[in-house]
């Protein structure tokens, strides 16, 4: 056994030496053109020479895509070439928040959008809702002194890392009309459920897998915070005689508060931008009872034979603005709880 | 209720099981949450597992059997075909093991393996077949051989790679310009990437789209690669580390004559490898994950990434979910893996940073 070990620990060792040296090989060769830039430039003109590449891809593949949305969003047609696209001003977000009745998306001119940004709104509001509640009860249950807690904690943040194509096949084989859960329902004396081709099962599955899927991470973060929070503060209460629920009320939730912000913020900003799983899982249906915003945006620029670009540039556009909103309301509300510590 | 109150402010430290060491309602509360947890976030995944080990009349069974069992066969007499195993209740009320040469509407033609020159005809309904525990290893084989799999597989490896190794190397070189430099116009660069830190791809769709396209790179890995490689995560994640290293190291390199360049690969890199190993595990979840953006650059099979693959599969009208579920468990093996070898790591590095994988 030792003799193994050693051999494994001089193959790994052989490794990092021959990864080390190709690293000093390439590194050296770039220096070879690095140095007389140096050379050229100076010094303190370096630093623009390091910042160039990042800059490059960041300018060219986030920076001048948000400026080119706005223009995308003010012209119509099929084409994808800035130049053949006629300007129509605010033409296409007229079409998107034309509607006689806007309870009722089917007097919507883009009656789509109205159901997407529909389902949207009722997807975030219980799947935020949702995660953040039981991320804090799962918190607040490993925060105790449990056996084990390092297992536990790593089997509710195992499905994070699962892809969201990964995630939706999972519960696709299980929702199936012949899937085990119906087996479990049959068996208790049920009747099947076509759970994923029913409207109102579909949206209740599609925000119980991402809940499944995502709060994990949620619980990380309120646990950090929990531990976090001084023991002695619980203890100066004990000695006070505070009641266990008056130390929850009165020390756990205020100083736990600004963690939740910063969870309930990011769970909101995750939500709105829905798609993967969504899609795969029930591709928006039936019908279009899960199609949420993004969905509609890729449909209506990729997933059909004639894109229509200025629509899901203005949608992109709008679903922007209401990023901008809540991350500014992170900014804002982050603030003001550190404020109210201080 | 007090149960619940106190339940909801035991923190670490309190005693694990009440003052004499009984079990309170609390802890069983608590060990009855954790172990359905268990339950629920790890069943569903070996459902898959056992799932993908059933042959493809296995898995059409309702209700599902829980393991993996295949029909037994036996080679009988001159049959070329080695010929599936039944039990059969014969008219006295005694059961024997018959094998089933083929079956002609309500009854079946079977043959004794001891004898296999008469054939006996049976009532379907007299028989069930014999089935033992068996892992359908050729939902694998077969994945590989007949469809792209690996070529799925090598794309999304190539991605990952790649994306990787130039997510490191230029936001850490951009990391080290903006916190090892004063020069005008730092803070406002460094302004500019983090604002950019909630935009996510989807609300510039459109646009990386007209970008992509005007250089070529639809059905390019090269499309996929490169538009996520400049992370503002990664740069504010580096920057932050970098700024911890002391100037003076630099400054002392500096006269002894090394030039920047080797200042930035021999000195600071080594030091934040730390930074750099959180990003890089994050970057390859990213990016073995993605899926959005890999749908609309690669369009042509040859090109898909597993994500990708994978969806393309599971959307066909006859979905063959034998070799879904294979390819699917293959998918989400390499994550398991890092995962299980990193995890401690991963998940102090997530709570400190608040990135998510």
């Amino acid at each position: 056994m030792a003799a193994r070990a050693t051999v494994v620990q001089r193959a790994a060792a052989l490794v990092g030496r021959g990864v080390e040296g190709v690293y000093v090989l390439l590194m050296n060769a770039v220096g070879l053109l690095m140095e007389p830039l140096q050379r050229l430039v100076g010094m303190r003109r370096m630093a623009w020479l390091f910042l160039l590449p990042n800059l490059l891809v960041f300018t060219i593949f986030i920076l001048f895509p948000m400026v080119l949305n706005v223009y995308y969003a003010t012209t119509s047609g099929p084409r994808l070439y800035p130049q053949d696209r006629p300007f129509v001003g605010t033409a296409n977000f007229e079409r998107l928040f034309t509607c006689t009745d806007y309870t009722n998306p089917n007097t919507c001119l883009e009656d789509r959008f109205w159901r997407a940004a529909r389902n949207t709104g009722v997807f975030v509001l219980f799947q935020v809702g949702g995660m953040v509640a039981i991320s804090l009860l799962t918190a607040l249950v490993l925060n105790r002194k449990v056996v084990a807690r390092g297992f536990f904690r790593s089997v509710f943040f195992y499905p994070v890392l699962l892809s969201p194509v990964v995630v939706a096949l999972i519960w696709k084989w299980i929702l199936q009309r012949d899937g085990v859960l119906n087996a479990m329902l049959v068996s208790l004396g049920g009747e099947p459920i076509n759970f994923l081709l029913s409207g109102s099962w579909a949206m209740a599955w599609v925000i119980m897998v991402s809940i499944w899927a995502n709060m994990g991470f949620y619980t990380l973060i309120l646990l950090a915070g929990l531990q976090s929070i001084p023991v002695e503060l619980y203890d100066a209460g004990a000695i006070d005689g505070t009641s266990t629920l008056q130390s929850f009320r009165h020390i756990t939730l205020p100083l736990l508060m600004p963690t939740m912000m910063v969870v309930l913020v990011l769970a909101l900003i995750r939500a709105v931008q829905m798609f993967d799983e969504v899609f795969v899982l029930t591709g928006g249906g039936p019908g279009s009872a899960t199609l949420l915003l993004v969905q509609y945006i890729y449909q209506t620029g990729f997933g059909t034979q004639n894109p229509r670009f200025g629509l899901a540039a203005a949608t992109s556009v709008t679903l922007g603005a209401v990023l901008l909103v809540a991350t500014l309301l992170q900014l804002r509300i982050g603030r003001g709880s550190e404020r109210h510590l201080a | 209720m007090t149960a619940v109150a106190r339940f909801l402010t035991r923190r670490q430290g309190d005693r694990p099981h009440g003052r004499r060491g009984r079990w309170t309602v609390t802890d069983v509360l608590t060990y009855a949450y954790l172990g359905a947890g268990v339950l629920v976030m790890f069943g569903p995944v070996a459902w898959l597992v056992l799932s993908s080990f059933k042959t493809p009349a296995n898995l059409i069974e309702f209700p599902p059997t829980l393991l993996p069992l295949a029909h037994d066969t036996a080679l009988v007499g001159d049959y070329p075909q080695p010929l599936p195993l039944y039990d059969v209740v014969l008219e006295d009320g005694t059961t024997a093991r018959f094998a089933q040469v083929r079956r002609i509407g309500l009854t079946a033609q079977m043959v004794d393996p001891a004898a296999p020159d008469d054939i006996i005809a049976v009532p379907i309904d007299q028989r069930t077949p014999v089935r033992s525990f068996r892992l359908a290893f050729e939902n694998y084989t077969e994945s590989f051989t007949r469809f792209n799999f690996a070529r799925y597989l090598r794309n999304s490896v190539v991605v990952t790679v790649g994306a990787t190794l130039i997510t490191l190397v230029i936001n850490s070189m951009a990391a080290f310009a903006l916190s090892k430099y004063r020069f005008p116009g730092r803070n406002l660069v460094f302004l500019v990437i983090i604002s950019t830190l909630m935009i996510p791809i989807s609300v510039i769709l459109v646009p990386v789209y007209l970008v992509i396209n005007q250089v070529g790179w639809v059905n390019n890995l090269w499309g996929v690669i490169i538009p996520g490689a400049a992370t503002p995560t990664g740069v504010f994640l580096l920057r932050q580390y970098m700024l911890t290293i002391p100037d003076e190291l630099l400054d002392s390199g500096r006269i002894d004559g090394a030039s920047e360049w080797r200042l930035y690969w021999q000195i600071v890199l080594p030091l934040a490898a730390p930074a750099l190993a959180v990003l890089a595990i994050f970057s390859v979840m990213w990016r073995w994950n993605d899926f959005l953006w890999p749908l609309i650059v690669l369009t042509r099979s040859e090109f898909f990434t597993l994500q990708v693959g994978l969806n393309a599969f599971q959307g066909e009208l006859q979905v063959q979910w034998h070799y879904v579920l294979a390819m699917t468990v293959l998918t989400l093996l390499p994550i398991t893996l890092v995962f299980s070898l990193l995890q401690r790591f991963i998940t102090t590095g997530i709570a400190s940073t608040g990135v998510k994988g």
